[in-house]
């Protein structure tokens, strides 16, 4: 049993750093979001993993939490970011 | 230890969803195919893992929380998927070759 949840540890944490590195280059502002979004969900899915793991379900609520803020966050910066400018939006 | 093994097998799954997700995050070329990617933990992915915790955490009250949190996402992700999407169809004018089919410009004509 121990096994499979080194294995699930493995991937959710080379699946964060693998995201870390579109939140730091992205092209865009839209890129960031989106790999933000995505290092979020890897997150909650790690603590979920965590609660499966150790049966401690304290780390329940900021599940919750997190959903929350990762929601009214997004929004807010789709809906409040200021355009990039051609140049920079243009490089890949 | 059935229910271990279920579980163990729906948080495996989850955790490879996101393990492909984010190769395809910083793999894909332009936002909408990095968003076609990111979709995948933060609904299916997601739902998994906290189903998995959930039957590994079966009669416990706390249960509760990770089926509220799963709704939520279910209800939110749409929301934002919205949002970039236009903004990143609006943003996209440089790279209308990576569009295979662009419905918007045909119904405006």
């Amino acid at each position: 049993m121990s096994t499979v949840w080194l294995i699930a540890a493995v991937m959710l944490i080379s699946a964060a750093s693998v995201t870390m590195y579109r939140l730091l280059a992205g092209p865009s502002t839209l890129d960031r979001l989106v790999a933000l979004d995505t290092l979020v969900a890897v997150t909650m899915c790690s603590i979920g993993t965590w609660a499966a793991f150790s049966l401690d379900t304290t780390v329940t609520y900021s599940l919750a939490a997190l959903a929350l803020i990762s929601f009214v966050g997004s929004v807010s910066v789709a809906r409040f970011r200021v355009p990039d400018s051609e140049n920079r939006g243009a490089r890949r | 230890m059935t229910f271990d093994i279920i579980s163990a097998v729906l948080i495996l799954a989850g955790s490879a969803l996101a393990l492909a997700a984010a190769i395809g995050v910083v793999r894909f070329p332009d936002t909408l195919s990095r968003m076609h990617s990111a979709s995948k933990p933060q609904t299916l992915g997601l739902l998994l893992v906290l189903l998995g915790a959930a039957v590994r955490l079966r009669g416990h009250p706390d249960v509760g929380m990770l089926i509220l949190t799963g709704l939520f996402t279910v209800i939110t992700a749409p929301v934002v998927a919205q949002r970039v999407g236009q903004l990143a169809y609006r943003e996209q004018r440089d790279r209308e070759d990576l569009l295979a089919k662009d419905e918007m410009r045909e119904s405006r004509g």
